[in-house]
């Protein structure tokens, strides 16, 4: 790239942060290949997720999910003009240096994958490019930002087409946040130890009432309906993974799930966008999955 | 800076006493499709400016300016054709309404837009032509101080993300700032302003009152 200045600064927290807060009020698609990536950004994704396998995919097919193809990854990337994400393995950094060399505009260290490590995430803050982490509740989502993400995403369950984790993580974050705010400064310090987060972060949130990264959602997602439910929970914006390519006409859903999230307090509208969408991805109760099956359950 | 201290101490709602202007003006309006438009809200409130965030066609027939917000230039554009708002903010630009675009929102406001996707519009207006991602990928993104003789001495900290540049300006608009290799990142046209930055984000407030100070100007 051309010649900025020695005073140019790049992969600063505000510039990775940034480009999150470009995404918001947007959908942020799963895709395969280059061929659903244009069909996405045809639809008016504001950016796509480029993955081996959808998450319904994985769980249907088993094995080992890992990091994707980078000949995939770079097909993605031309086919389109959005930010173009990828998914590494938990803990699995040298995943992530092989995304950041591909020019990934974002990376997703993604529970959907098989984790690398059990123990320890990815140590963001050594990359130029941005993070996007799931989180199931406040202190997964600070710890998260203490490794340096600049986005966090609800985890939701990944795959399932059934919206009830995603409401239960994004009502857990927000409710959480709620009763920071009501503590009073010395009550934060037990608070802190509680979240097993830092307490300058614990302090910070309970000042402003809201976490210093976008806050998107995720799992589960499959109707426009879905999508306005999220964003009137309070999201930033929506990821759709599975719902959309798994479901009868892709490119028609995918239209309406952008216009539903644009649109999320307007229920003529979402109801208009609803209509004759045919077939929504099958979906499977996430209260009939076994426990070793829920993904949601990876990361700490 | 000093200025919008003192705003600061006054309730967001009190638009008759924080500035000059009266209760009986227009708010200013920041289109409210995607992007970070709730940023730009904030600034103007911090100035003491009533803003409004406008997703409908209705809803621009009531405000004095406005804000195009960074996001994706090309869902912004479906997406204000979709809702009806393709023509009437085409016919108010042409009609003189001051807008102010921040990266997607000059690419909005370029006549001619390089490296757009199949089929994307820009409202127009700037006789610029602005070539998106100009940059490269996120890994290119950068900050950076620049200076902007407009707004006085001190530079202005700049983000640029995923940015696009200003790769000509044709005789109606005119460069007010580049980058030190040459690059044009901020324009103006009579009432149009567009930067390929994001002061909103930065907590510099003097783009938005140059911005303001326009809107207010207008008789």
């Amino acid at each position: 790239m051309s010649e900025n200045t020695s005073s140019n600064e790049s992969g600063t927290s505000r510039v990775k942060r940034g480009l999150a807060e470009m995404l918001k009020g947007g959908v942020i698609m799963d895709v395969v290949n280059a061929e659903q990536a244009k069909i996405a950004e045809d639809a008016g994704a504001v950016a796509v997720m480029a993955l081996e396998r959808v998450p319904a995919d994985i769980r249907s097919q088993g094995g080992v999910a890992r990091m994707s193809d980078p000949d995939l990854i770079d097909g993605i990337i031309d086919a389109v003009s959005i930010p173009v994400m990828a998914k590494a393995r938990i803990g699995h950094f040298v995943e992530a240096q092989v995304l950041q060399a591909l020019k990934v505009d974002y990376i997703d260290e993604s529970e959907v994958l098989s984790p690398a490590d059990y123990v320890n995430h990815i140590d963001k803050w050594n990359f130029d490019v941005p993070f996007v982490c799931g989180a199931t509740n406040l202190g997964e989502a600070l710890r998260r930002i203490t490794e340096g993400a600049a986005m966090i995403r609800s985890k939701g369950e990944a795959g399932t087409g059934d919206v009830s984790e995603a409401t239960k993580h994004i009502r857990t974050i927000k409710g959480q946040i709620n009763e920071l705010r009501s503590k009073s400064a010395d009550e934060l310090y037990v608070a802190a130890k509680e979240l097993q987060a830092p307490y300058e972060l614990v302090r910070e949130i309970a000042e402003t009432g809201k976490l210093p990264v976008v806050l998107f959602t995720a799992g589960g997602v499959a109707t426009p309906a879905d999508a306005a439910l999220m964003m009137q929970l309070g999201a930033d914006g929506v990821f759709v993974g599975s719902g959309i390519f798994k479901s009868g006409n892709p490119a028609q859903r995918a239209a309406a799930i952008v216009k539903a999230t644009t649109f999320f307090d307007d229920p003529s509208v979402i109801a208009a966008a609803s209509r004759g969408l045919g077939e929504a991805m099958v979906g499977i109760n996430v209260s009939d999955l076994a426990a070793p099956h829920r993904l949601s359950e990876r990361g700490w | 800076m000093a200025s919008t201290c003192l705003t600061l101490l006054l309730p967001t709602v009190s638009l008759s006493v924080a500035g000059s202007h009266t209760v009986d003006q227009l708010p200013i309006g920041v289109l409210a499709l995607q992007g970070d438009f709730r940023e730009h809200l904030a600034v103007l409130e911090l100035l003491g400016e009533t803003a409004i965030a406008v997703k409908t066609a209705q809803q621009l027939e009531h405000i004095a300016g406005l804000i195009i917000p960074g996001g994706e230039s090309s869902v912004i554009d479906k997406l204000s054709r979709l809702y009806g708002l393709y023509d009437p903010i085409r016919e108010a630009i042409a009609g003189g309404l001051p807008v102010y675009g921040t990266c997607a929102g000059l690419i909005m406001l370029a006549d001619t837009v390089l490296d757009s996707i199949d089929g994307q519009r820009s409202f127009g207006g700037l006789d610029v032509v602005v070539r998106r991602n100009a940059f490269g990928s996120q890994t290119d993104s950068f900050e950076t101080d620049i200076h902007v003789p407009e707004l006085g001495d001190v530079p202005v900290h700049a983000i640029f993300i995923r940015a696009p540049v200003v790769e000509s300006v044709g005789a109606s608009a005119r460069a007010i700032a580049t980058l030190d290799d040459g690059r044009i990142v901020a324009v103006e046209q009579g009432n149009l302003l567009g930067t390929s930055f994001h002061p909103e984000i930065t907590g510099d407030t003097r783009f938005h009152e140059y911005f303001v100070s326009r809107v207010r100007a207008k008789p």
